[in-house]
């Protein structure tokens, strides 16, 4: 018998990628641009999930959401490289340690 | 191939957006050609513009158009009038500060109405896509506000932290949006609310409703999501503060009120624990954290988040009275939010701005009218008779006590006795602290917000205060 990858595989797999990026997000303590790949590592993980349901449904809405998800994240990724380059100008570091001026 | 398009005027219950979609664009090419005195010609023209998106969303039609994604009614236009009441101010502030705080380009109005209109659409969503598309082109916009001023470092940490939790925060409320989809095959809220109430509790749903949640609760700062917050309100130019503390808060809480009333009201004794429990720690939090800060603006964000904490008391009890107390509490805020900050950016001398409490000192003596205006917020802040802000307080816990809520009315009660410390405090400063120095005196347009917002605080119960409940309590009534 051959091992048939269903709904609940796809949704395994999301949300283990959404843990990563979770996760990359706050023990990552050297780099800012780790950041932005994991935040667009939750975002695929969420698109996994709207195609995996959307297959699973027969319903083309959540394809058409995954398709919308990925333009802002474009947009949203451009945005936050626009701020790490400022960032970076006035700083001279884009460590995350160094994102310290305000404390509270 | 059939199209559901039935001409322009199908589209009314939308113009009030368009217009502003098409005069952003508009201003920007005016910004872009206009050689002199850009940035000042386009700040004027956005306060029309948005003048002009608020008269038309008072006589708007009502209706769901975009095939169910976007819905008018009367819910959506009260809470659009105070988007738009908020984000006018927000620019009226900058008139006379824009210079000193970097804000002098043409693109700040223009991003200020972007962020508007996505926070209209926020309001208006009727379906999680265009629930997410208008909350990004609110919040993008918002991170670009947040680090305009490029040679300051900390406005560009400001606009990093606030970027990097703003997308988090997505990425959380699209997950569960994603979950919400797939256990019940619509992304309509009514559909929603109609596969909720069809099938048995599933934990699959219920998983995506605190994701959901938790996405929205960055989003108004609710505590324990509320740590970006205090960082970038002092990192941000202070007008620009001034907008985050007024106009996105009320967007995000009315979004709130569309998803938990229209999506899952089937389910609300699942969501209401969790608006129970964010409520309860916004108000402590806020309340002692707020002790220790010295720097005004700091104090104003954790007092932003005690607010916010307020406001969800009404939400936790899930019923009309609940929701026309949180209307009332938001404009109630949103009133005294513009006030206080036009008095912090009133303040002025050779040094610079105000920056801390002890800024203030003797402020009485030397400025009179804004120490006796600023005191007056602070006491409409804590909640005191007859000022606004107590009538605001007074529907939320109406609400909680007729839902029979009294553990969550009492907190809420010791917590706002104790955020009376750090106010009383800023008050005592002003009044019985030697003064160390002087300031300037403000600009005409600043005096006037703040005798406007000063006058609407002092005399709510007796002017505006009975035709605002009304037209909450019909606001509210659209929803249930």
């Amino acid at each position: 018998m051959t091992p048939v990858i269903g709904l609940g595989h796809f949704l395994t797999v999301a949300a283990i990628l959404f843990t990563i990026g979770v996760f990359g997000i706050f023990l990552n303590r050297k780099n800012i641009i780790v950041i932005l790949m994991s935040v667009e590592l939750i975002l695929l993980a969420v698109n996994i999930n709207f195609v995996a349901f959307s297959n699973h449904l027969g319903d083309l809405v959540g394809q058409v959401f995954a398709l919308l998800i990925l333009t802002v994240a474009a947009a949203e990724a451009a945005i936050g490289l626009a701020i790490l380059v400022i960032f970076f100008r006035n700083r001279g570091s884009i460590a995350v340690d160094d994102v310290n001026m305000m404390k509270g | 191939m059939t199209s559901e398009f039935a001409g322009f005027a199908s589209l009314a219950p939308a113009y009030p957006e368009m217009l502003l979609a098409v005069g952003a664009l508009a201003l920007l090419m005016i910004g872009v050609f206009v050689r002199f005195e850009a940035s000042r010609l386009v700040t004027i023209l956005a306060v029309g513009l948005l003048a002009v998106a608020g008269a038309m969303i008072l006589i708007s039609s009502e209706g769901t158009i975009f095939s169910g994604g976007f819905i008018n009614d009367g819910f959506a236009r009260f809470m659009k009038t105070l988007i738009i009441a908020g984000s006018v101010f927000a620019l009226i502030l900058t008139f006379s500060t824009a210079a000193d705080k970097g804000l002098n380009k043409f693109e700040y109005p223009v991003l200020v109405i972007l962020a508007t209109l996505g926070m209209m659409m926020m309001v208006s969503a009727n379906d999680l896509m265009s629930l997410y598309v208008g909350l990004e082109l609110q919040s993008l916009s918002l991170y670009v506000v947040a680090a305009f001023r490029r040679d300051s470092g900390k406005a560009t940490e400001a606009g990093l932290k606030y970027f990097v939790l703003g997308a988090l925060s997505s990425g959380m409320l699209l997950y569960g949006a994603s979950l919400v989809y797939g256990f019940t095959g619509h992304t309509q809220l009514d559909r929603i609310a109609e596969a909720v109430a069809l099938g048995e509790r599933n934990v699959g749903v219920i998983f995506g409703l605190v994701f959901l949640l938790a996405g929205i609760a960055f989003k108004i700062s609710a505590v324990p999501f509320h740590m970006w917050t205090p960082d970038v309100y002092e990192g941000a130019p202070t007008p620009v503060t001034a907008f985050f503390a007024s106009a996105p808060k009320v967007a995000a809480i009315a979004l709130l009120i569309r998803v938990v009333f229209d999506a899952f009201e089937p389910i609300a004794r699942d969501w209401q624990q969790v608006v129970i429990f964010l409520s309860i720690a916004s108000m402590v939090l806020a309340s002692f954290a707020a002790i220790g800060q010295n720097n005004l603006k700091r104090l104003l964000a954790y007092s932003s988040i005690g607010h916010v904490g307020f406001a969800l008391v009404g939400l936790s009890a899930g019923s009309l009275t609940g929701v026309e107390g949180v209307a009332i509490y938001m404009a109630v805020y949103l009133t005294m939010t513009v006030g206080t900050f036009a008095c912090v950016l009133a303040l002025k001398n050779e040094n610079g701005y105000v920056q801390t409490i002890e800024d203030l000192a003797g402020l009485s003596r030397n400025r009179p009218f804004v120490a006796g205006m600023l005191a007056m917020f602070m006491f409409s802040l804590v909640g005191l008779p007859p000022l606004a802000g107590f009538f605001a307080k007074w529907y939320v816990f109406l609400a909680a006590v007729e839902a029979q809520l009294f553990v969550l009315a009492v907190i809420g009660m010791l917590a706002s006795a104790v955020s009376a410390f750090y106010y009383l405090r800023v008050i005592k400063v002003m009044y019985f602290d030697e003064p160390t120095q002087g300031y300037a005196v403000p600009a005409i347009e600043l005096r006037v917000v703040i005798a406007l917002t000063g006058f609407l605080v002092l005399s709510y119960y007796f002017t505006v205060g009975a035709p605002l409940a009304e037209y909450a309590h019909n606001a509210a009534g659209s929803l249930f």
